[in-house]
């Protein structure tokens, strides 16, 4: 069948996938690709999980001088 | 699992994803309120929300830290100064980070630095999610294009959640997003980090969304990579 997707193709479509912007005709290729495909299954659980622990980059917390001086200024724009 | 799948899925999604908009916009509104009334603990909840995604914004246009640091100092300083202006027409976030983008685009220029996005022109071989050798031949009778015999991702299902959040796979992402191209550094930052939309990034960048895509595709994969090969490594 000319329309079955090649792994290649599938594992540079995937953040359009998780970003739900593939258009239909891609999105039942990929589907129909990814639902018997385990190494592509394997392909989009990494990224998948990437992004999951990229997102924990985010909860580091201020430094109590950065607390400080945005306190500070919080201060000296209510006593204005 | 797709929510184009059904129609009743659909519709329950966007009433759910409406009634969270509303949240939200209460949620501001309050939020705005306390600020105005000088509530030293409602800005301290809003600064410990933004004030890091600032300062790492802040950043793509300015290496130096501690200008970075003081640009979003800068950008508080005008978010309480606005805030009686502030109509809420578009979200608290998005104000604060445009307030912030624009002092950081015009320190930038005058630093004679901006955002290169000459990442386009790359080679193709560098702009491809998968090594092409981890693929069988396009000429290959069996199974051409198809991931090469022992080349295929495997499983990360059995690996610990603690190995992933360590502070040495923190620390190995953390360096492969800072070693990426700037334009492919930014959208990953504010995509998957600090959680701003695809719309916004492309006002706060200037791009398209389809650019925008791109780039985060390739970081993503870049850092995926980066991830196998400390995973293969180390279990």
């Amino acid at each position: 069948m000319d329309d079955d997707m090649a792994c290649k193709e599938l594992v540079e479509l995937v953040t359009d996938y998780l970003e739900e912007t593939l258009p239909d005709d891609m999105l039942v290729r990929f589907e129909r690709h990814i639902s018997g495909c385990n190494d592509c299954t394997n392909y989009l659980e990494q990224m998948r999980q990437t992004i999951h622990v990229t997102g924990q980059l985010k909860v580091e917390s201020l430094a109590p001088q950065q607390r400080d001086d945005l306190l500070k200024l919080f201060r000296n724009w209510k006593q204005s | 699992m797709n929510p184009k799948s059904s129609l009743t899925v659909q519709i329950l999604w966007s009433i759910l994803s409406r009634v969270k908009a509303m949240n939200t916009a209460i949620d501001e509104a309050l939020l705005v309120e306390s600020l105005r009334a000088g509530d030293e603990t409602a800005f301290t909840s809003l600064v410990e929300k933004y004030h890091l995604s600032l300062v790492r914004l802040a950043r793509l246009y300015i290496r130096d830290g501690a200008i970075a640091e003081e640009l979003a100092q800068e950008t508080w300083m005008a978010v309480l100064r606005g805030l009686s202006n502030f109509e809420g027409r578009s979200s608290l976030k998005t104000w604060v980070f445009t307030i912030l983008t624009n002092k950081a685009k015009t320190r930038g220029q005058r630093e004679k630095r901006s955002l290169a996005f000459s990442d386009f022109e790359n080679s193709t071989s560098d702009s491809l999610a998968v090594a092409p050798e981890r693929f069988n031949d396009p000429a290959a009778e069996k199974w051409p294009n198809h991931w090469a015999a022992g080349a295929a991702p495997v499983s990360w299902a059995g690996i610990p959640e603690e190995i992933f959040l360590s502070g040495e796979t923190m620390e190995l992402i953390s360096q492969t997003i800072n070693g990426l191209p700037e334009a492919q550094r930014a959208v990953i930052t504010l995509h998957d980090i600090d959680e701003i939309s695809s719309q916004e990034i492309c006002n706060i960048l200037d791009i398209s969304e389809t650019n925008q895509r791109v780039l985060l595709h390739r970081a993503r994969a870049r850092v995926r990579q980066a991830l196998e090969n400390y995973l293969k490594q180390e279990h």
